[in-house]
Protein backbone atom coordinates (compact mmCIF):
# COMPACT_ATOMS: atom_id res chain seq x y z
CA UNK A 1 0.00 0.00 0.00
CA UNK A 2 1.41 3.38 -0.90
CA UNK A 3 0.73 5.53 2.15
CA UNK A 4 1.83 8.61 0.21
CA UNK A 5 -1.71 8.98 -1.06
CA UNK A 6 -3.40 8.68 2.32
CA UNK A 7 -3.87 11.36 4.92
CA UNK A 8 -0.50 13.02 5.13
CA UNK A 9 -1.12 15.01 8.28
CA UNK A 10 1.49 13.31 10.48
CA UNK A 11 3.02 10.81 8.16
CA UNK A 12 6.43 11.42 6.59
CA UNK A 13 8.19 9.00 4.28
CA UNK A 14 11.90 8.71 3.47
CA UNK A 15 13.02 8.92 -0.14
CA UNK A 16 16.10 9.72 -2.19
CA UNK A 17 16.40 12.85 -4.30
CA UNK A 18 17.21 11.79 -7.85
CA UNK A 19 16.76 15.11 -9.64
CA UNK A 20 16.30 18.79 -8.78
CA UNK A 21 14.51 21.01 -11.28
CA UNK A 22 15.83 24.30 -12.67
CA UNK A 23 13.83 26.41 -10.18
CA UNK A 24 15.63 24.58 -7.30
CA UNK A 25 12.22 24.46 -5.62
CA UNK A 26 11.14 20.96 -6.65
CA UNK A 27 12.88 17.61 -6.71
CA UNK A 28 12.02 14.13 -7.94
CA UNK A 29 12.11 11.80 -4.95
CA UNK A 30 12.47 8.03 -5.32
CA UNK A 31 10.67 6.05 -2.60
CA UNK A 32 11.77 2.65 -3.92
CA UNK A 33 9.79 -0.07 -5.67
CA UNK A 34 9.28 2.16 -8.70
CA UNK A 35 7.55 5.01 -6.88
CA UNK A 36 8.85 8.46 -7.78
CA UNK A 37 7.09 11.70 -7.03
CA UNK A 38 7.77 15.41 -7.12
CA UNK A 39 8.39 17.09 -3.77
CA UNK A 40 8.83 20.72 -2.78
CA UNK A 41 12.32 21.12 -1.29
CA UNK A 42 12.14 24.80 -0.32
CA UNK A 43 12.26 24.01 3.44
CA UNK A 44 15.60 22.17 3.26
CA UNK A 45 19.04 22.69 1.69
CA UNK A 46 19.15 19.38 -0.17
CA UNK A 47 21.23 18.11 -3.07
CA UNK A 48 20.83 15.17 -5.45
CA UNK A 49 21.58 11.93 -3.60
CA UNK A 50 20.29 13.16 -0.23
CA UNK A 51 17.67 11.14 1.59
CA UNK A 52 14.81 13.34 2.75
CA UNK A 53 11.69 12.90 4.87
CA UNK A 54 8.71 13.95 2.77
CA UNK A 55 5.53 15.13 4.44
CA UNK A 56 2.47 16.51 2.58
CA UNK A 57 4.51 17.02 -0.58
CA UNK A 58 7.37 18.84 1.16
CA UNK A 59 10.79 17.61 2.19
CA UNK A 60 10.90 18.59 5.87
CA UNK A 61 14.32 17.26 6.87
CA UNK A 62 17.42 15.66 5.38
CA UNK A 63 18.04 12.21 6.83
CA UNK A 64 21.47 11.41 8.15
CA UNK A 65 22.50 8.35 6.16
CA UNK A 66 25.51 7.60 8.37
CA UNK A 67 23.44 7.96 11.53
CA UNK A 68 20.82 5.59 10.07
CA UNK A 69 23.45 2.98 9.24
CA UNK A 70 24.86 3.21 12.76
CA UNK A 71 21.51 3.27 14.59
CA UNK A 72 21.35 -0.42 15.46
CA UNK A 73 24.95 -0.44 16.70
CA UNK A 74 24.23 2.69 18.75
CA UNK A 75 21.22 0.97 20.33
CA UNK A 76 23.38 -2.05 21.24
CA UNK A 77 25.99 0.23 22.79
CA UNK A 78 23.34 2.09 24.79
CA UNK A 79 21.97 -1.18 26.10
CA UNK A 80 25.45 -2.29 27.10
CA UNK A 81 26.16 1.08 28.75
CA UNK A 82 22.90 0.80 30.68
CA UNK A 83 23.78 -2.69 31.90
CA UNK A 84 23.88 -1.67 35.52
CA UNK A 85 20.74 0.49 35.48
CA UNK B 1 18.64 1.52 5.51
CA UNK B 2 15.71 3.33 7.16
CA UNK B 3 13.80 0.14 7.98
CA UNK B 4 15.38 -1.12 11.17
CA UNK B 5 14.87 -4.77 11.95
CA UNK B 6 16.88 -6.91 14.40
CA UNK B 7 15.06 -9.63 16.33
CA UNK B 8 17.85 -10.27 18.81
CA UNK B 9 18.18 -6.59 19.65
CA UNK B 10 14.41 -6.31 20.09
CA UNK B 11 14.44 -9.28 22.47
CA UNK B 12 17.38 -7.79 24.39
CA UNK B 13 15.52 -4.48 24.88
CA UNK B 14 12.37 -6.29 26.02
CA UNK B 15 14.39 -8.38 28.48
CA UNK B 16 15.97 -5.21 29.90
CA UNK B 17 12.57 -3.56 30.37
CA UNK B 18 11.13 -6.69 32.01
CA UNK B 19 14.09 -6.85 34.41
CA UNK B 20 13.17 -3.43 35.75
CA UNK B 21 9.76 -4.64 37.02
CA UNK B 22 7.87 -1.38 36.60
CA UNK B 23 4.27 -0.17 36.54
CA UNK B 24 4.20 2.93 34.38
CA UNK B 25 1.90 4.93 32.11
CA UNK B 26 3.26 6.83 29.12
CA UNK B 27 1.55 8.98 26.52
CA UNK B 28 2.50 9.63 22.93
CA UNK B 29 0.89 12.16 20.62
CA UNK B 30 1.26 10.78 17.13
CA UNK B 31 -0.99 8.61 14.98
CA UNK B 32 2.01 7.03 13.32
CA UNK B 33 3.34 5.95 16.73
CA UNK B 34 -0.05 4.44 17.53
CA UNK B 35 -0.03 2.64 14.19
CA UNK B 36 3.41 1.14 14.91
CA UNK B 37 2.37 0.15 18.44
CA UNK B 38 -0.86 -1.60 17.50
CA UNK B 39 0.16 -3.04 14.12
CA UNK B 40 3.19 -4.75 15.63
CA UNK B 41 1.51 -5.84 18.87
CA UNK B 42 3.84 -3.63 20.90
CA UNK B 43 0.96 -2.23 22.97
CA UNK B 44 0.17 -5.67 24.42
CA UNK B 45 3.86 -6.52 24.70
CA UNK B 46 4.46 -3.38 26.78
CA UNK B 47 1.43 -4.19 28.94
CA UNK B 48 3.05 -7.52 29.75
CA UNK B 49 6.07 -5.49 30.94
CA UNK B 50 3.86 -3.34 33.20
CA UNK B 51 3.77 -0.35 30.83
CA UNK B 52 0.61 1.19 29.39
CA UNK B 53 0.99 3.56 26.46
CA UNK B 54 -1.92 5.72 25.31
CA UNK B 55 -2.39 8.13 22.45
CA UNK B 56 -3.15 11.66 23.59
CA UNK B 57 -4.30 14.55 21.41
CA UNK B 58 -1.89 13.55 18.64
CA UNK B 59 -4.10 13.39 15.57
CA UNK B 60 -4.61 16.77 13.93
CA UNK B 61 -7.84 15.76 12.20
CA UNK B 62 -9.20 14.39 15.49
CA UNK B 63 -8.56 17.56 17.53
CA UNK B 64 -10.18 19.85 14.96
CA UNK B 65 -13.24 21.31 16.69
CA UNK B 66 -16.88 21.01 15.64
CA UNK B 67 -16.86 24.79 15.03
CA UNK B 68 -13.96 24.49 12.57
CA UNK B 69 -15.84 21.70 10.75
CA UNK B 70 -18.86 24.00 10.47
CA UNK B 71 -16.63 26.76 9.05
CA UNK B 72 -15.43 24.41 6.30
CA UNK B 73 -18.98 23.29 5.51
CA UNK B 74 -20.29 26.87 5.39
CA UNK B 75 -17.52 28.00 3.03
CA UNK B 76 -18.44 25.13 0.70
CA UNK B 77 -22.14 26.03 0.91
CA UNK B 78 -21.26 29.61 -0.02
CA UNK B 79 -19.74 28.44 -3.30
CA UNK B 80 -16.03 28.30 -2.44
CA UNK B 81 -13.88 25.46 -3.67
CA UNK B 82 -12.80 23.78 -0.41
CA UNK B 83 -9.56 21.83 -0.63
CA UNK B 84 -8.02 19.68 2.09
CA UNK B 85 -6.28 16.43 2.96
CA UNK B 86 -8.05 13.09 2.55
CA UNK B 87 -9.23 12.31 6.06
CA UNK B 88 -10.57 15.77 6.80
CA UNK B 89 -13.39 15.51 4.29
CA UNK B 90 -14.94 12.56 6.15
CA UNK B 91 -15.21 14.16 9.60
CA UNK B 92 -18.91 14.60 10.38
CA UNK B 93 -20.23 18.03 11.33
CA UNK B 94 -23.66 18.64 12.85
CA UNK B 95 -25.51 18.24 9.56
CA UNK B 96 -23.01 16.78 7.10
CA UNK B 97 -19.38 16.16 6.25
CA UNK B 98 -17.45 17.68 3.36
CA UNK B 99 -17.76 14.27 1.70
CA UNK B 100 -21.58 14.43 1.94
CA UNK B 101 -21.48 17.94 0.49
CA UNK B 102 -19.30 16.72 -2.37
CA UNK B 103 -21.94 14.09 -3.12
CA UNK B 104 -24.52 16.90 -3.22
CA UNK B 105 -22.49 18.69 -5.87
CA UNK B 106 -20.51 21.21 -3.82
CA UNK B 107 -16.92 21.80 -4.90
CA UNK B 108 -14.73 19.84 -2.47
CA UNK B 109 -11.30 18.64 -3.58
CA UNK B 110 -8.87 16.29 -1.85
CA UNK B 111 -5.26 17.35 -2.26
CA UNK B 112 -1.95 15.69 -1.47
CA UNK B 113 -0.21 18.97 -0.70
CA UNK B 114 -1.02 22.66 -0.27
CA UNK B 115 0.91 23.11 -3.54
CA UNK B 116 -1.92 21.24 -5.31
CA UNK B 117 -4.49 23.63 -3.81
CA UNK B 118 -2.53 26.63 -5.14
CA UNK B 119 -2.41 25.00 -8.58
CA UNK B 120 -6.20 24.62 -8.46
CA UNK B 121 -6.49 28.34 -7.62
CA UNK B 122 -4.32 29.19 -10.64
CA UNK B 123 -6.46 27.02 -12.93
CA UNK B 124 -9.83 28.16 -11.57
CA UNK B 125 -9.27 31.93 -11.47
CA UNK B 126 -13.05 32.51 -11.40
CA UNK B 127 -13.42 30.70 -8.04
CA UNK B 128 -12.37 31.39 -4.48
CA UNK B 129 -10.22 28.43 -3.43
CA UNK B 130 -9.91 27.78 0.32
CA UNK B 131 -7.34 25.34 1.67
CA UNK B 132 -8.28 23.88 5.06
CA UNK B 133 -4.84 23.91 6.70
CA UNK B 134 -4.79 21.09 9.24
CA UNK B 135 -1.73 19.76 11.04
CA UNK B 136 0.86 20.33 13.71
CA UNK B 137 4.36 21.79 13.39
CA UNK B 138 5.17 19.19 10.72
CA UNK B 139 2.61 20.66 8.34
CA UNK B 140 2.45 24.34 9.33
CA UNK B 141 5.81 25.21 7.65
CA UNK B 142 4.48 23.88 4.33
CA UNK B 143 1.57 26.33 4.60
CA UNK B 144 3.95 29.13 5.58
CA UNK B 145 6.31 28.35 2.72
CA UNK B 146 3.52 28.63 0.15
CA UNK B 147 2.13 31.89 1.55
CA UNK B 148 5.57 33.46 1.48
CA UNK B 149 5.63 32.91 -2.30
CA UNK B 150 2.52 35.05 -2.96
CA UNK B 151 -0.09 32.59 -4.23
CA UNK B 152 -2.95 33.98 -6.38
CA UNK B 153 -5.46 36.41 -4.85
CA UNK B 154 -8.32 33.89 -5.15
CA UNK B 155 -6.47 31.55 -2.76
CA UNK B 156 -6.87 31.59 1.02
CA UNK B 157 -6.45 29.26 3.98
CA UNK B 158 -8.64 28.33 6.93
CA UNK B 159 -5.98 27.74 9.54
CA UNK B 160 -6.64 24.81 11.86
CA UNK B 161 -2.92 24.44 12.60
CA UNK B 162 -1.95 23.67 16.18
CA UNK B 163 1.27 23.17 18.09
CA UNK B 164 2.05 20.23 20.35
CA UNK B 165 3.93 21.40 23.49
CA UNK B 166 1.06 23.53 24.92
CA UNK B 167 -1.29 20.53 24.59
CA UNK B 168 1.13 18.34 26.56
CA UNK B 169 1.22 21.03 29.23
CA UNK B 170 -2.60 21.16 29.22
CA UNK B 171 -2.76 17.39 29.83
CA UNK B 172 -0.47 17.79 32.84
CA UNK B 173 -2.24 20.90 34.16
CA UNK B 174 -5.67 19.29 33.89
CA UNK B 175 -4.41 16.51 36.13
CA UNK B 176 -7.05 13.99 35.02
CA UNK B 177 -4.46 11.36 34.25
CA UNK B 178 -1.21 10.46 35.99
CA UNK B 179 1.60 10.06 33.50
CA UNK B 180 5.17 8.90 33.99
CA UNK B 181 6.60 10.12 30.68
CA UNK B 182 5.98 11.34 27.16
CA UNK B 183 7.07 9.72 23.90
CA UNK B 184 7.48 12.81 21.72
CA UNK B 185 6.49 12.85 18.05
CA UNK B 186 9.45 12.32 15.73
CA UNK B 187 8.22 14.28 12.73
CA UNK B 188 7.02 17.31 14.70
CA UNK B 189 10.45 17.22 16.34
CA UNK B 190 12.30 17.29 13.00
CA UNK B 191 10.91 20.82 12.77
CA UNK B 192 10.93 22.13 16.36
CA UNK B 193 13.96 20.25 17.71
CA UNK B 194 14.35 19.48 21.41
CA UNK B 195 14.18 22.83 23.21
CA UNK B 196 10.37 23.40 23.10
CA UNK B 197 9.82 20.28 25.25
CA UNK B 198 12.34 21.15 27.93
CA UNK B 199 9.96 23.13 30.17
CA UNK B 200 7.89 19.98 30.64
CA UNK B 201 10.91 18.26 32.19
CA UNK B 202 12.07 21.23 34.27
CA UNK B 203 8.63 22.40 35.49
CA UNK B 204 6.69 19.14 35.60
CA UNK B 205 9.59 16.68 36.05
CA UNK B 206 8.48 14.67 33.03
CA UNK B 207 10.87 12.24 31.37
CA UNK B 208 10.60 12.63 27.58
CA UNK B 209 12.06 10.79 24.61
CA UNK B 210 11.68 11.86 20.97
CA UNK B 211 11.07 8.66 19.01
CA UNK B 212 11.10 7.40 15.44
CA UNK B 213 8.51 5.11 13.92
CA UNK B 214 10.09 1.70 13.49
CA UNK B 215 9.15 -0.92 16.12
CA UNK B 216 12.76 -0.85 17.35
CA UNK B 217 12.55 2.95 17.73
CA UNK B 218 9.61 2.60 20.09
CA UNK B 219 11.17 -0.27 22.03
CA UNK B 220 14.29 1.82 22.49
CA UNK B 221 12.36 4.98 23.40
CA UNK B 222 10.40 3.12 26.08
CA UNK B 223 13.60 1.63 27.49
CA UNK B 224 15.15 5.14 27.56
CA UNK B 225 12.11 6.46 29.47
CA UNK B 226 12.23 3.57 31.93
CA UNK B 227 15.96 4.16 32.40
CA UNK B 228 15.35 7.86 33.17
CA UNK B 229 12.72 6.94 35.75
CA UNK B 230 14.96 4.28 37.29
CA UNK B 231 17.78 6.84 37.54
CA UNK B 232 15.36 9.49 38.91
CA UNK B 233 15.95 11.79 35.94
CA UNK B 234 13.55 13.99 33.98
CA UNK B 235 15.02 15.26 30.72
CA UNK B 236 14.46 15.36 26.97
CA UNK B 237 16.31 12.64 25.08
CA UNK B 238 16.40 12.03 21.35
CA UNK B 239 16.15 8.46 20.11
CA UNK B 240 15.42 9.52 16.48
CA UNK B 241 18.92 10.78 15.78
CA UNK B 242 18.84 9.98 12.07
CA UNK B 243 16.09 12.57 11.49
CA UNK B 244 15.89 14.95 14.46
CA UNK B 245 18.61 17.52 15.07
CA UNK B 246 18.55 19.22 18.46
CA UNK B 247 17.94 22.63 16.86
CA UNK B 248 15.23 21.26 14.48
CA UNK B 249 14.70 22.68 10.99
CA UNK B 250 15.60 26.34 11.47
CA UNK B 251 14.49 27.36 7.97
CA UNK B 252 11.04 25.88 8.59
CA UNK B 253 10.82 27.52 12.03
CA UNK B 254 11.66 30.90 10.46
CA UNK B 255 8.92 30.47 7.83
CA UNK B 256 6.38 29.63 10.56
CA UNK B 257 7.38 32.63 12.69
CA UNK B 258 7.10 34.99 9.70
CA UNK B 259 3.61 33.86 8.78
CA UNK B 260 1.85 32.78 11.98
CA UNK B 261 1.01 34.13 15.43
CA UNK B 262 0.44 31.71 18.30
CA UNK B 263 -3.14 32.12 19.51
CA UNK B 264 -5.40 30.57 22.14
CA UNK B 265 -7.62 27.86 20.60
CA UNK B 266 -9.88 25.03 21.65
CA UNK B 267 -9.01 21.45 20.81
CA UNK B 268 -11.70 18.81 20.53
CA UNK B 269 -12.22 17.39 24.00
CA UNK B 270 -10.23 20.20 25.63
CA UNK B 271 -11.00 23.68 26.85
CA UNK B 272 -9.11 26.58 25.24
CA UNK B 273 -5.37 25.88 25.37
CA UNK B 274 -3.27 29.06 25.58
CA UNK B 275 -0.97 29.77 22.61
CA UNK B 276 -1.67 26.39 21.04
CA UNK B 277 -3.06 27.50 17.67
CA UNK B 278 -1.49 29.16 14.65
CA UNK B 279 -3.37 32.02 12.98
CA UNK B 280 -2.05 34.17 10.12
CA UNK B 281 -0.33 37.42 11.01
CA UNK B 282 -1.92 40.72 9.89
CA UNK B 283 0.48 40.95 6.90
CA UNK B 284 -1.17 37.84 5.48
CA UNK B 285 -4.77 38.85 6.16
CA UNK B 286 -5.66 38.72 2.44
CA UNK B 287 -4.93 34.98 2.57
CA UNK B 288 -6.89 34.41 5.78
CA UNK B 289 -10.30 32.91 4.94
CA UNK B 290 -11.59 34.05 8.37
CA UNK B 291 -10.82 37.68 7.43
CA UNK B 292 -11.69 37.42 3.76
CA UNK B 293 -15.09 35.80 4.39
CA UNK B 294 -15.72 37.27 7.84
CA UNK B 295 -19.29 38.35 7.04
CA UNK B 296 -20.21 34.82 6.05
CA UNK B 297 -18.39 33.01 8.86
CA UNK B 298 -19.10 35.41 11.73
CA UNK B 299 -22.54 33.99 12.65
CA UNK B 300 -20.82 30.68 13.47
CA UNK B 301 -18.35 32.16 15.91
CA UNK B 302 -20.90 32.86 18.66
CA UNK B 303 -22.52 29.45 18.44
CA UNK B 304 -21.74 26.35 20.43
CA UNK B 305 -21.48 23.17 18.41
CA UNK B 306 -21.78 19.96 20.31
CA UNK B 307 -19.88 16.73 19.89
CA UNK B 308 -21.80 13.96 18.10
CA UNK B 309 -24.26 12.27 20.48
CA UNK B 310 -22.64 9.49 22.49
CA UNK B 311 -19.20 10.15 21.00
CA UNK B 312 -16.36 9.88 23.54
CA UNK B 313 -13.53 11.10 21.26
CA UNK B 314 -12.81 13.87 23.77
CA UNK B 315 -12.00 11.36 26.52
CA UNK B 316 -9.98 9.23 24.09
CA UNK B 317 -7.95 12.30 23.11
CA UNK B 318 -7.29 13.18 26.76
CA UNK B 319 -6.06 9.62 27.35
CA UNK B 320 -8.83 8.88 29.85
CA UNK B 321 -10.37 5.90 28.08
CA UNK B 322 -9.27 3.44 25.40
CA UNK B 323 -11.11 3.35 22.09
CA UNK B 324 -12.81 0.08 23.02
CA UNK B 325 -14.31 1.64 26.16
CA UNK B 326 -16.52 3.86 24.00
CA UNK B 327 -19.90 2.12 23.64
CA UNK B 328 -20.15 3.23 20.01
CA UNK B 329 -16.82 1.62 19.04
CA UNK B 330 -17.22 -1.07 16.41
CA UNK B 331 -21.01 -0.92 16.56
CA UNK B 332 -22.55 2.42 15.59
CA UNK B 333 -19.10 3.89 14.91
CA UNK B 334 -16.93 2.17 12.32
CA UNK B 335 -14.51 3.42 9.65
CA UNK B 336 -17.21 3.01 6.98
CA UNK B 337 -19.65 5.20 8.95
CA UNK B 338 -17.69 7.08 11.62
CA UNK B 339 -19.45 9.07 14.32
CA UNK B 340 -16.36 10.80 15.71
CA UNK B 341 -13.11 11.93 14.11
CA UNK B 342 -10.94 9.35 15.93
CA UNK B 343 -12.68 6.69 13.80
CA UNK B 344 -12.27 8.74 10.60
CA UNK B 345 -8.58 9.46 10.47
CA UNK B 346 -6.06 6.73 9.76
CA UNK B 347 -4.10 8.44 12.53
CA UNK B 348 -7.03 8.31 14.97
CA UNK B 349 -6.70 5.76 17.74
CA UNK B 350 -10.19 4.31 17.17
CA UNK B 351 -9.53 3.81 13.46
CA UNK B 352 -6.19 2.14 14.19
CA UNK B 353 -7.72 -0.07 16.90
CA UNK B 354 -10.52 -1.10 14.56
CA UNK B 355 -8.25 -1.85 11.60
CA UNK B 356 -5.77 -4.02 13.46
CA UNK B 357 -7.62 -5.63 16.33
CA UNK B 358 -11.39 -5.59 15.90
CA UNK B 359 -12.83 -8.93 14.86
Amino acid sequence: MCRLLFCPVCLAIPGKIVNIDASKEYATVDYGEGTQRKANISLVEAIVGDYVLVHAGFAIQILDEKEAQETLELFREMLRAGEGS
Amino acid sequence: MFHLRDKKLANDIIAKIKQMDVHLKFMHVCGTHQDTLVKNGLDTLFQSCGITIGQGPGCPVCVTTPQEIEEMLLLARKGKMVTTFGDMIRVPGESASLQHMHAEGYDIRTVYSIDDAVTLARIHKEKEVVFVAVGFETTAPTTASVLLKHPPANFSILSCHRVIPPALQAILEMGEIKLDGFIEPGHVSTIIGMAPYEFLSTTYKMPQVIAGFEPLDLLMAVWMLVRQIYNKQAKVENEYLRAVHSEGNVKAQRAMKTVFDCVDVKWRGFPTIPKSGLELKKDFTSYNARDKFEDELKPLWDQDFSEPKGCRCGEVLRGLISSQECPLFGTACQPSHPIGPCMVSIEGSCNIEYRYTWK
